[in-house]
């Protein structure tokens, strides 16, 4: 009975446009913001920190860049890894190349470089839709991996061919480098993670969102009505990529510290980052969320039952997961091409109605 | 015929000078020939029907005019311009809307987002005004919404403005894409069978919201319609294709009297 919208008269179509137009929603989203920021800190212990928040919190970034391009924009891409990689390696050259420069500049313009980088590979896509455009996607994807493999420059020449992020520091903290206390790489994360989510979701709310779903569901009526379709599948492919090289400058920097191409940034990422955004939610941003923390939580909860608690051997476990991360994307695309975005409304739907069912 | 004419219709309004004029257009595919040399104009203010059998090319003479098709010969003026070649999307800037014989509405949104996106040409915020949100993007985007509301009340489709259109009536659909048509405020209004499949009570109400709107708003609509018991009831000028070539070009009460209209109607069948 606490759980919906009446007596909560919306007064204005500027209300009736809230992202959380139920009160008891803005209230949860405000809470768990401050509970993230004030609360998580001082609790969560470094495991918890580096092998679930902070991998959250980076896939979240990446998850909504490509749900960005393929849940709002309908343009498949498994070119993610390799967008990534761009990320990575343009913060690695900017961090050695300018040591002044502050990192949060770094990772912004490691960003800016994966837009225009998206950008060009996503020009075909004026031409090629669907099944062909994936395909062009993962040829950028293995293309990229080979120029950082193969041109030194990319990796300053170093013998292992590996990357590794020298220590920055925001307020005299350390952020990236082996003295970066995990607590302060969460704090980092969760800022641009906010951000970045609030940026997608007014992009997406207003003009520019209904721009980018209308080439989704249907690009020539979207053409009659005024839509350019190079412009704003561009715009797409710019703004997608500038969050997935974010997303991978910060798992590069922050996160692992040290990187080697094809291990970090292969077709399994571009792959991992679609599975966020297919069984989060295409079109959400909510979903994109809901998708990373379900990749990033999974495989450290079976993996802790299965061999924590059953005793199973290891690399039983790690099959055993792929066979159920594939059991659930061909389930979602089945049966709710949504996700759990979808899940959660339809959760929501009933909770409205409750405790009186009609 | 005179350019600056303009002429009273038995009801009381002025049509003006011509908005759109097609001269000599003729369009083919491949060995097809679609539109034969055909020329016409439409003029400010009027409701102009454009009918003929299946397969006499009205859609092709619609998709001509804007710009989806482009003709291998002839000229299409708008607005006392000739029109060099031009995308789609540009011509939609130019003000001109249209819906579609087979909806093509925007599946995945809703109601009240498809006729959104009708407004889309007249919405300018940049991109970054747009991440901001606060200020002039969302000032923009609650005087477009105010607009738009106006056109829902206008249809009457109120109760449907948050559900996603895939899982509306087929009537109702084509209701949204009129909506979304007339959202873009257009200068020219094209409508291909705006009531194709619908049954009477459905054709009476989209007959009243074509004369509305062109009443209401002074909008030129130019439309295809099978059903010519509409046609005369809404239609201030006719023209009549049959095989890519124009047989007749009048009133509803001329063109019902022509004796080619006839043929093509009763004569020789068409499959
Ligand atoms: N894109 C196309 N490619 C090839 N031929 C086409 C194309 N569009 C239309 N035609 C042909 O042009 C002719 C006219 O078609 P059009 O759709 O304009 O007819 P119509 O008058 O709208 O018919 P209907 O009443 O059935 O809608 C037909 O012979 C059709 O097959
Ligand atoms: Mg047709």
């Amino acid at each position: 009975m606490i759980y919906r919208e009446a007596g909560d008269f919306k007064t204005s179509y500027a209300k009736d446009q809230q992202t959380f137009p139920i009160a008891f929603d803005r209230w949860g989203y405000f809470i768990t913001l401050a509970f993230a920021f004030l609360v998580v800190p001082f609790i969560i212990n470094d495991y918890w920190i580096n092998a679930v928040v902070l991998p959250f919190l980076i896939y979240a970034i990446a998850a909504i860049g490509l749900n960005i391009l393929t849940g709002y924009c309908g343009q498949v891409s498994l070119g993610s890894g390799g967008f990534m990689a761009v990320g990575a390696y343009a913060a690695y050259k900017l961090m050695t190349g300018f040591p002044d420069l502050n990192i949060v500049f770094v990772i912004f313009l490691s960003g800016g470089i994966t837009a225009l980088v998206g950008m060009l590979f996503g020009l075909p896509s004026l031409r090629i839709k669907g099944f062909y455009l994936a395909v062009a996607t993962l040829a950028a994807q293995f293309f990229l991996v080979w120029l950082f493999n193969k041109v030194p420059w990319f990796y300053n020449y170093s013998a292992s061919g590996q990357i590794s992020a020298p220590e920055r520091s925001i307020f005299g903290y350390a952020v990236t480098g082996a003295n970066a206390l995990p607590a302060v790489s969460y704090l980092f994360c969760l800022c641009f993670v906010v951000i970045l989510a609030w940026a997608a979701r007014n992009l997406t709310r207003g003009a520019n969102g209904r721009k980018w779903m209308a080439i989704r569901d249907m690009d020539i009526a979207a053409e009659i009505i005024g839509v350019n379709p190079l412009k704003t599948k561009l715009t797409a492919f710019g703004v997608s990529s500038f969050y997935i090289g974010i997303a991978g400058a910060m798992l590069f920097a922050v996160y692992l510290g040290a990187a080697e191409v094809g291990e970090a940034f292969g077709i399994s990422k571009s792959f991992l980052i679609l599975f966020m955004v297919i069984i989060g939610g295409l079109g959400s941003i909510f979903g994109s969320f809901a998708g990373a923390a379900f990749m990033v939580l999974m495989p450290v909860l079976l993996k802790n039952v299965m061999v924590g608690q059953l005793g199973w051997p290891t690399d039983l476990a790690a099959h055993f997961e792929f066979v159920i991360v594939g059991g659930l994307i061909v389930l979602f695309l089945i049966v709710e091409p949504h996700g759990l975005a979808q899940l959660w409304r339809l959760a929501k739907e009933k909770l409205r109605l409750w405790p009186f069912p009609h | 015929m005179n350019a600056i004419d303009s002429y009273i219709t038995p009801d009381g309004r002025t049509i003006g000078a011509p908005v759109m004029e097609m001269k000599n257009i003729t369009l083919r595919f491949g060995g097809v020939v679609a539109i034969k040399d055909i020329s016409f104009d439409i003029r400010e203010g009027e409701i102009r029907a454009i009918i003929g059998p299946n397969g006499a090319g009205k859609s092709s003479m619609l998709n001509v005019m804007n710009g989806f098709y482009h003709p291998q010969e002839g000229e299409v003026h708008f607005r006392g311009e000739k029109r060099g070649p031009m995308r789609p999307h540009q011509i939609a800037h130019q003000g001109i809307a249209r819906t579609f014989q087979n909806i093509a509405l925007f599946k995945g949104m809703s109601t009240l987002d498809n006729i959104m996106t009708g407004r889309l040409t007249h919405m300018k915020t940049g991109m970054f005004s747009q991440i901001k949100w606060w200020g002039a993007a969302q000032r923009e985007e609650v005087e477009n919404r105010e607009l738009v509301e106006k056109i829902i009340d206008f249809l009457e489709i109120q109760t449907i403005r948050k559900t996603p259109v895939g899982r509306l009536p087929y009537g109702l659909q084509k209701r949204v894409e009129l909506g979304r048509a007339l959202a873009a405020e257009p200068k020219l209004l094209l409508l291909d069978e705006p009531m194709a499949g619908m049954n009477v009570e459905e054709k009476e109400d989209m007959s009243r919201f074509i004369l509305d709107v062109n009443d209401e708003f002074g909008t030129t609509i130019a439309l295809i319609e099978h059903d010519m018991g509409v046609v005369m009831d809404i239609a201030d000028r006719v023209v009549v294709m049959d095989y890519g070539k124009k047989i007749g070009d009048g009133t509803p009460e001329e063109v019902r009297t022509n004796q080619d209209v006839i043929d093509a109607y009763l004569g020789v069948a068409h499959d």
